[in-house]
Parts: structure tokens; sequence; C-alpha cells
């Protein structure tokens, strides 16, 4: 059976060693490729499934999609507590080793300045989330029973409206300010589009979808920040998650922040 | 020489099963994009990002497609009390033209009796 070599990352060199157990997409072991003081982290994958026809086919299918990106991942979360990767878009696909140095070759120039921009440095993701139910539920006891006529009917309606345009223009005050202090923390930051409950399964909605880009010895005090803030508004929930490898600053367009 | 010692401990991942939604936004719409020998990369992982999108839809994205579910409830938006004010107008103004159809048509039944009476007394 043929095999392709399907590349996760780019780093400097490294001396630890990785989790012994580490394997990735399809449970292939993990290798290391290095060339002009670059090293691509890469498995073999049968071309059978990442092929140039089966591959277009697989992205189609989410369950498959899901899997892939799963062990995706695996492989950079594991590569980021050893050292700082930049990590490649899934399905980076390539032939044979010959094929990954000649990409190590071409593209060197930009991946070692790209290397430098996230040197020493992980991500980390700050989500807000507005909650109105959670927000009215114990202000509103009446709201379960009958209005006891037309009138009162339409002032628990005005009240609710109310407290939901509150929360709304408390939400956005409360997600720039803590955008503001974070970015202040920050080597840089980007704005992701906030999420659709459907596929993230959480409650409320999504205000603000931010990624910092915070040095490792930093990070202690930026996600104190972030804790600090947890309870501090009600009806609004703050969520982080990381440390994420610097997936969103692997653009090389600078510090370009991305639309809401 | 940076080491991962003074990380603190995952936040958001807890068993390896962050959010799905956090990993595909990463993993396929971020990350480096280097052509491979497979070149598929690019333009097929765009269609599909694209795709994903109508799953991972913004606010505004779910708008323009329609989704707007929120709007539709009166405590979460202006925009439905504004219509649930319009649909009562709507309710009342239908509702004054049936009655005013009712009394037309009461009227006109008087009309043609008066005129049978003015009929019988012509005889």
């Amino acid at each position: 059976m043929n095999e392709l070599r399907y590349v996760y990352a780019v780093c400097r060199p490294f001396e630890a060693a990785l989790q012994a157990d580490l394997v990735g997409v399809g449970g292939a072991p993990l290798k290391q490729l290095e060339h002009g003081g670059l090293v691509a982290v890469l498995s073999r994958v049968p071309e059978a499934d990442f092929g140039y026809e089966p591959l277009r086919a697989h992205l189609e299918d989410l369950d498959w999609l899901t899997a892939t990106a799963r062990a995706h991942q695996a492989v950079i979360a594991a590569l980021t507590t050893v050292t700082c990767p930049l990590p490649l878009r899934l399905g980076t696909v390539f032939r044979d080793d010959s094929g990954v140095r000649t990409m190590l070759e071409d593209e060197g120039d930009q991946l070692r300045e790209l290397l430098a921009r996230i040197d020493g440095c992980v991500e980390w993701g700050v989500k807000v989330y507005a909650e109105p139910e959670a927000q009215q539920a114990p202000s509103e006891p009446a709201a379960a029973g009958q209005a006891a006529s037309g009138r009162d009917y339409l002032r628990m309606r005005r009240t609710r409206q109310q407290g939901a345009d509150r929360l709304w223009a408390r939400a956005d005050s409360f997600a720039q300010e803590l955008h503001t202090d974070l970015t202040a923390r920050a080597a840089a930051t980007r704005l992701h589009r906030p999420q659709n409950p459907e596929l993230s399964r959480a409650t409320g909605r999504n205000i603000l979808n931010g990624a910092y880009l915070v040095g490792r010895s930093q990070s202690e005090e930026f996600v104190e920040c972030v804790e600090r803030t947890k309870d501090q508004e009600p009806g609004l929930r703050v969520e982080l998650t990381g440390p994420w490898a610097a997936y969103s600053f692997s653009d090389p367009n600078g510090d370009e922040e991305e639309a809401w | 020489m940076t080491t991962a010692s003074r990380l603190p401990d995952p936040y958001g991942q807890s068993g390896g099963s962050a959010n799905l939604a956090d990993i595909l936004e990463r993993v396929l719409d971020k990350g480096v994009v280097i052509a491979g020998d497979i070149r598929i990369n690019l333009l097929d992982i765009e269609l599909l990002t694209i795709k994903l999108r109508l799953i991972v839809a913004s606010v505004d994205k779910a708008r323009e497609m329609g989704i707007d579910w929120w709007e539709d409830d009166p405590s979460l938006s202006t925009g439905a009390r504004r219509r649930e004010v319009d649909r009562r107008q709507s309710d009342l103004t239908r509702e004054n033209e049936q009655l005013q159809a009712r009394i037309a048509e009461l009227e006109a039944g008087q009309g043609t009796r008066g005129r049978r009476k003015e009929k019988a007394s012509d005889e």
C-alpha cells in the first residue's frame, strides 16, 4: 500500500521526548524530519484515504473530519508541552519525505519568521456568553402563573424586554472592556466569529470569541485575570480555553484583526 | 529554552474532549496554509469551511441566512415586540373590516326590505 506524509506542524529542533504512546491520524507513529534548522512533525497515512479523490470525499464527511481534527489537535497539543509548534492546517499532505524537505526548503524563510513571532507563547481562547433566561429566572416568579389582567401581562412583557435590552447593552460593554484588558496583557490578539450553539453545545449567546497570544511566563497572570471576571456580572458567562498552540497567529498577514 | 513547566493546567479541554467547535475553528480555519503535494488544501478546505460556517454560523451570518429565532422571541428582541404590536394592529384592522362589512350587510338587508315595503304600499 502506498503511503503519503501528513505534516502536523513545523518546529525548531527540540530535545524533550514526546509521549511514548502518542500517535497521529489513523494511529500511525509520529516521525520528525529535520531540514535546514526546521523540524517537520509527520506521520504516514494511506494514499487510499489521503490521495486527492479520497481526501476530497472524506472532507465532506463530518464524522471523519471530526476524528481527523481531534487526532491533528492531539499531536499539536502534545508538541505544545515540549516546544512552540507552528501548526499547519488540517490535510497538509506530501508524496514522500523529499516532498516534505522541499517544502521546508522553499517555505523556510516564512516558517522561521512565523516561528519567531510565536516563540515562547501560547494561545488562550476567551469567550463571553449572555444568558438572558438565567438572568431573568429569579426576578420573575410571576411569569410562571397567569397574568391577572391584560395590563399586568403587558407590564410583565415590558419588564422582561427592558431586562433583555439592558443585558445586551451590558454584555457589549463588558466584552469590550474585557477584550481591551486582555489585549494589554497579550503579545497579539485575534477576534473570531461568535460560535453557534448547535456545534459548540454551549448555552447562551456568544458575544465575544477572542484569541490571545500570551508568553508562557505571563500565562498564569493572564488566566488569573480571566478568572477574576468570571462571576463579576450576572447573566454573563466567561469561558477560558487553552493553552493552545498559536493556531490563530499563524497567518503571515501580521496583526490584522478579523471582523467580529 | 521554553518549557511547559510554568503553564497553568488546561482549561476547557479536560480529557481531550475540547469543544468540537473550538477544535474545528482552529484546525480547519487557522494554522499555516502550505500547498502540499496533494493540492486539495486551500480551495477545498476553504469550501468546506464555508459549509461548516453554515453550522458554526455567526449571528450576522445566521441572520443573512434567515435563521433569526431570537428575533421572534419578544423577550430577546425589540424587533419581535414591534412585530407583535403590528400583529395586534392588523388583528384589530381585520376585526374592524369584518364589523364594517357586517354592518353594510345588515344595512343592505334593511334597504331591500324597505324597498319591498315601498313596493307593497304602491300596490
